[in-house]
């Protein structure tokens, strides 16, 4: 009856999952798959660097850098600036004039100037954004320099036109040195000259094979690591529905807890728990039991919630591919987690006296919980993570953030484990509330 | 005339301190009793033990918690709900065999049918007590407490909370409500108790009470209660005993 009455809270309980999930779905969906990174190419057009007989085109470092973010071209500094401070991109990269002469000068190294703005947590964006960029295109440029390089060392060990770099043309290559020098050290008698020969003959078999080597070492150096991943439990969760989880899950706490902790403290606050409590004129008896009125703010609570968060997760379903198949199984987890969040709600709205110190408490405590709940293992010292860990094993929101994760996406711990840890959670916060509704009013 | 309400050797404690101590009397069919005494003397207390909200250290009292009515200080309504609602809901939750029949005739009994549909938040303060009272009598009970039932509430809402009283005790209800305000024990109760220190130290009519202190029919029960406390206190100092150790 109360819910009936306050109009702005029912519309909040009806625009709340709708706003949120359209707000998640259209970030998800619509998000743009590279960042907007202004280029300025001060380079000369076909400017090239040259790695022995081979000509690379400094333009081919740009393409590759532009195909690692979107791109948006400029003609000058100041155009890419301003760019930067009406927030069209979230950075500038110049590349200088003198990239092609860095690059072919054995001292001094190439340089990029990024240009950026915003606060530290658009600074660390941009710096992982154009840090992974910048890396792909260095690992694609050395690529093809590396091609060229090896190009180069083919010409030397089989011989052929070397003159780019200043040699005779037809030059005979070096693995074909011992085979022709052995026929003519065949042919020398035994003496200082055969002995001459044969000391050049050995070194140009142990050049050709050192610059074979070489050649190979050279193609290992453009990536020398490559990742291969194993994922020790369950699937793989994708980025995206991993969000939509840890959304649904924030919003199903903070709906469930603020509205049981309300619903207690507000009988405390009208002071209608001491009348509800006591015996009924004529009868003997309670208007309504201790257990039974936490029940009722319980399963109020929990129910009101649990429709919001579903329709919550349907509503994103829209925008991110979900599994529809396990509906059943998101069903269980959004209901066992609602009655742990409400358990707890009702726990510290048997607390408190009022209802603004039960939602002032319940938001207190709900937001730190989360937060801590999603710091991953190796964020922080051991120690403070097993202290993080047994805070979030007492509070329901990591156990219910697996429970949804392990029903949405078949992510470890299993949800059997998931669900027993939220059952065990919700008795022991009844309890407490419970023991905290003995208090007189 | 019987006694519908008793109380015997009734005592409270709440760790070291003494709220109650071996409070007896009967209250009887058709009384308008007044609960009277200084701050801290333990009234609400007492109050609140027959009314069952709290148990008692010791003693007993002859009725079960349910079998009475109770108004609270504070009205126990939902602000939000209107005059109507909440009686429904209360006579609801107390299984009233016809809710509405008995929402009709509360509203009848506190002249709040022209406000039945307003919020109670929205109430004047002696509206919402009426509402507060007429919660208590929902379940049609014998005898209704009423924890100071005027205060808070301007001399016009005081006055109508007390013809409102009066119409219940005609009709039968026997009423037990505590006041800080010694004048309307004077002109509203048959009967005062006066507890001091935890202890009920008188019980009789007002006009025994004037007596008490020092004072002729018609004269100030305020003062003849105060005199009547200082002169127990002395006395009892003189003979070595606590002041309220005897009645």
């Amino acid at each position: 009856m109360i819910l009936r009455r306050s109009r702005l809270l029912v519309a909040l309980l009806v625009i709340y999952p709708i706003a949120i999930a359209l707000l998640i779905g259209l970030a998800i969906s619509r998000s743009p798959a590279r960042a907007h990174v202004a280029i300025l190419d001060e380079t000369a057009p076909g400017e090239t660097v040259q790695v022995g007989g081979e000509h690379v085109a400094v333009n081919q470092y740009v393409r590759q850098l532009l195909s690692q973010v979107q791109a948006v071209e400029v003609s000058s500094r100041a155009q890419a600036v301003a760019k930067i401070q009406s927030g069209a991109v979230i950075a500038a990269v110049v590349i200088p004039a003198d990239l092609a002469a860095r690059l072919a000068s054995d001292v001094e190294q190439a340089r990029l100037e990024v240009i950026y703005n915003g606060n530290a947590l658009e600074q660390s964006l941009v710096q992982s954004t154009l840090n992974s960029a910048l890396a792909k295109a260095n690992l694609g440029f050395s690529e093809q320099i590396q091609q060229a390089a090896a190009g180069a060392i083919g010409t030397l060990l089989k011989g052929g036109n070397l003159a780019t770099i200043g040699a005779p043309e037809n030059l005979i290559g070096l693995s074909e040195i011992p085979s022709t020098l052995g026929a003519i050290i065949a042919r020398q008698p035994r003496g200082h000259d055969r002995s001459e020969l044969e000391r050049v003959d050995a070194f140009a078999g142990f050049a050709a094979q050192n610059l074979t080597l070489a050649k190979r070492v050279l193609s290992t150096i453009s990536q020398p690591i490559r990742v291969k991943s194993v994922l020790l439990h369950g699937r793989r969760t994708p980025l995206n529905t991993f969000a939509v989880v840890v959304a649904v899950s924030v919003s199903l706490m903070f709906v469930c807890v603020l509205l049981a902790s309300g619903a207690v403290a507000l009988e405390r606050e009208e002071r209608a728990l001491s009348r509800l409590i006591r015996g009924t004129p004529g009868r003997g008896g309670h208007l309504i039991s201790r257990e039974a009125l936490l029940a009722e703010k319980t399963l109020l609570a929990a129910g009101c919630s649990f429709v919001l968060a579903f329709a919550m997760l349907a509503g994103i379903g829209a925008f991110v591919a979900l599994d529809w198949a396990r509906v059943g199984l998101w069903l269980l987890a959004l209901a066992v987690a609602a009655v742990a969040f409400a358990a707890l709600g009702v726990a510290i709205g048997a607390l408190v006296r009022e209802v603004r110190a039960a939602s002032l408490l319940a938001f207190l405590l709900s937001l730190p919980l989360a937060f801590l709940a999603l710091v991953p293992a190796g964020a922080v010292s051991s120690g403070f993570y097993d202290v993080i860990g047994a805070l979030s094993f007492v509070f329901p929101f990591k156990a219910s953030l697996q429970a949804l994760d392990a029903a949405v996406n078949g992510a470890s711990p299993s949800i059997g484990l998931s669900v027993a840890h939220l059952a065990v959670l919700a008795a022991v916060f009844g309890g407490l509330a419970r023991v905290g509704l003995q208090r007189p009013e | 005339m019987s006694a519908v309400l008793s109380v015997r050797a009734l005592a409270k404690s709440y760790g070291g301190l003494q709220a109650l101590r071996e409070v007896s009397f009967d209250i009887h069919e058709g009384e308008l009793a007044a609960l009277i005494g200084p701050n801290g003397a333990g009234k609400t207390t007492l109050l609140s033990i027959i009314a069952g909200i709290q148990g008692p250290s010791a003693g007993t009292i002859s009725r079960a918690p349910g079998d009475v009515g109770w108004a609270p200080q504070y009205p126990a309504l939902y602000s939000k709900l209107s005059v109507a609602e909440n009686l429904e809901l209360f006579a609801r939750l107390e299984k009233v065999s016809d809710p509405r029949a008995a929402v009709e005739r509360m509203l009848d009994q506190t002249g709040l049918r022209e406000r039945a549909g307003a919020a109670v938040g929205r109430l004047s303060g002696g509206n919402r007590q009426r509402v507060n009272v007429a919660v208590a009598l929902l379940g049609e009970p014998e005898v209704l407490l009423l924890d100071e039932p005027s205060a808070s509430l301007d001399p016009e809402q005081r006055e109508r909370l007390w013809e409102f009283v009066a119409g219940l005790q005609a009709h039968g209800t026997t009423v037990v409500f505590s006041t800080h305000n010694v004048s309307e024990a004077q002109r509203h109760a048959g009967r005062v108790l006066v507890l001091a220190d935890g202890r009920l130290v008188f019980d009789g009519a007002p006009r025994e009470l004037l007596a008490a202190g020092g004072e002729g029919d018609g004269g100030d029960l305020e003062g003849a209660l105060v005199r009547f406390l200082r002169e127990r206190a002395s006395s009892c100092t003189r003979a070595g005993a606590h002041p309220g150790a005897e009645l």
